[in-house]
């Protein structure tokens, strides 16, 4: 849907020239839900503003359904525009207009007759679930609902593709899962694709297929929602996980005394899984098996779209041989086992 | 009313006809002067750098001239302005010659006024609009106008109150109205009587105009909240 090809965007400000994006290159499928995470000044806002050509790119090519979008005429382009939803994160709706004639805005731009836009607003304000707030302006409406319109808004013209430029960012975290949902629902329902920048690693977790890390004009990794999640390669990709699951052990757990005599040994592990492996019991089936003490120090347990996964920090007391049988028997399960402490 | 004047009931037809007249070359040169300047102003703004019809060298050209006329004092216009007047009119005396200079005089104040309106508008409304094929034509008549309005409202309210001052000045110079009033009777003939009620009849005016500006553009804000 998306190809983006080593695009570079530098803006020359004040006689300095600030690189913005740096040989970028992404593929977004058709119909995903892909979204770009990073810190404010990573580039991420460029990038996607690129895409409908808010802003220009200085080198690099982007093809927006097999069509490349920074070569058009400028009567072309406004026409693809037409075809590119964009929502924002400050909604952007005119104080001037109520919610219908808002939603009514993009089809007068797209000269749609009249009495068939009117139905097609009709259509949409249902399909957000607004429809009773029709003759409300802006101002009356809460962020949810402003958001909301804007949604509409960008669909009024039948985009294949929708932009989402923070577009929860200056909601509330409830607020922010029922637009999310909006957005995976009429993913669904439209076959529409979907890309979104964010800040947030919640909102990758909770509506992506794939995630791209932008870091300092660069993409540093892109991968599977749950790949990543799961195994973060880089530290800008680590520290975005860990705001959301903290594989971190509280580090007094590190260095509290942990008694041992003779052949009993203690081991402090982290225990990491990812899908199936979640759901079998296979703890309590090693404490049977190599009869072990086991107590749980430490555990996060989340789910990205229906896979379970997460961290187990746990201490486990028993013969030193059988110990070390019983981390072969989970890594042979498919566990990442990590040995956090030894005694 | 007449009772109060006595023999000064003359007094009040004179007021009348001034009056008239004064509202007559205030409202004529407001509606003239936004007919050039609300365009030269929508330019000013859209032509201005990363804006929809950025062009730098057409807005510096047309900042100048704007910056030049807004510093040419009025009284000094009204003089210039004489031949331009007389070639267009065929007079530079009377109401309707005195159009002429209040309508180029309030241009580039106009101008500026509707600069000042349409920059208040959020950076963002207007992406929005190009993110939906908006073309500057559009972007303009959809988005800058109509969101600017209660501002564009209060704008023309103060360039009225502003030509009512200038329509007195022009008056002073055979432009008729409440200006030539005072001036003739009130300042030449030492009739005070006349120049009160001139200086109380353009307090009402200016007051009237900045109610009804204050109203309309209270009403629309009203209506958005």
């Amino acid at each position: 849907m998306i190809e983006i090809k080593n695009l570079s965007k530098i803006y020359a400000a004040s006689g300095q020239e600030v690189l913005a994006l740096d040989d970028v290159s992404l593929t977004v499928q058709k119909g995903e839900i892909f979204g770009i995470i990073g810190l404010s000044g990573a580039g991420k806002s460029t990038l996607i503003r690129c895409i409908n050509m808010l802003e220009k790119p200085t080198r690099g090519s982007i093809a927006v359904d097999g069509r490349e979008i920074t070569s058009l005429g400028k009567q072309e382009l406004r026409l693809a525009r037409q075809k590119i939803g964009m929502i924002f994160q400050q909604f952007n709706l005119l104080s001037s207009r109520n919610v219908f004639d808002n939603v009514m805005f993009p089809l007068e731009i797209a000269k749609v007759p009249r009495s068939e836009a009117k139905e097609r607003v009709q259509e949409l304000l249902e399909l957000v679930g607004l429809t009773d707030k029709a003759g409300m302006h802006p101002a009356q409406l809460s962020g949810g609902q402003k958001q909301r319109v804007g949604i509409a808004r960008a669909l009024a013209n039948g985009p294949k593709l929708l932009l989402s430029d923070e577009a929860t960012s200056a909601l509330d975290p409830q607020t922010t899962r029922s637009i999310l949902k909006l957005l995976k629902d009429i993913n669904r329902q439209l076959n529409l694709t979907v890309l979104l920048i964010t800040h947030d690693m919640n909102v990758i977790k909770d509506v992506c297929d794939r995630v791209a890390v932008i870091d300092n004009s660069r993409i540093v990794e892109i991968g599977d929602v749950l790949e990543v999640f799961s195994n973060p390669q880089t530290p800008t990709s680590h520290s975005f996980v860990n705001a959301v699951i903290s594989h971190e052990v509280p580090g007094e757990l590190l260095h509290s005394p942990m008694d041992h005599s003779g052949d009993t040994a203690t081991k402090l592990i982290r225990v990491s899984f990812i899908g199936a492996s979640a759901g079998k019991p296979l703890i309590s089936s090693m404490i049977r098996r190599y009869n072990i003490d086991v107590s749980i120090i430490y555990g996060n347990i989340d789910r990205i779209k229906d896979t379970p996964f997460g961290n187990l920090t746990l201490e486990m007391i028993g013969h030193s041989e059988l110990l070390q049988e019983a981390l072969d028997y989970l890594r042979g399960e498919g566990l990442e086992i990590e040995v956090l402490r030894n005694a | 009313m007449l009772e109060l004047f006595g023999d000064n009931s003359w007094i009040v037809g004179k007021v009348l006809v001034a009056t008239w007249e004064t509202i007559y070359m205030v409202l004529t040169s407001t509606v003239l002067s936004y007919l050039f300047g609300l365009p030269l102003g929508i330019i000013l703004v859209t032509t201005a750098e990363n804006h929809i019809m950025e062009n730098k060298g057409l807005n510096r050209v047309l900042g100048s001239i704007v910056n030049a006329a807004r510093s040419i004092p009025f009284i000094i216009f009204l003089i210039l302005l004489i031949p331009f007047t007389r070639l267009l009119i065929g007079t530079s005396i009377g109401t309707v010659a005195s159009i002429v200079p209040l309508t180029i005089a309030a241009i580039p104040f106009v101008a500026r006024m509707v600069e000042t309106s349409l920059k208040e508008i959020e950076r963002g409304l207007i992406e929005a609009a190009i993110s939906m094929g908006a073309n500057a034509q559009q972007v303009i008549s959809k988005v800058l106008l109509p969101e600017a309005m209660p501002s564009l409202l209060l704008g023309f309210a103060i360039t009225a109150i502003n030509l009512v001052g200038y329509s007195a000045m022009a008056g002073i110079v055979g432009g008729g109205g409440l200006g030539t009033l005072a001036y003739y009777y009130g300042y030449q003939r030492y009739e005070d009587t006349v120049m009160l009620i001139t200086v109380i009849v353009l307090i009402v005016l200016v007051q009237g105009v900045q109610m009804l500006g204050d109203n309309l553009a209270g009403q629309i804000v009203n209506k958005r909240r």
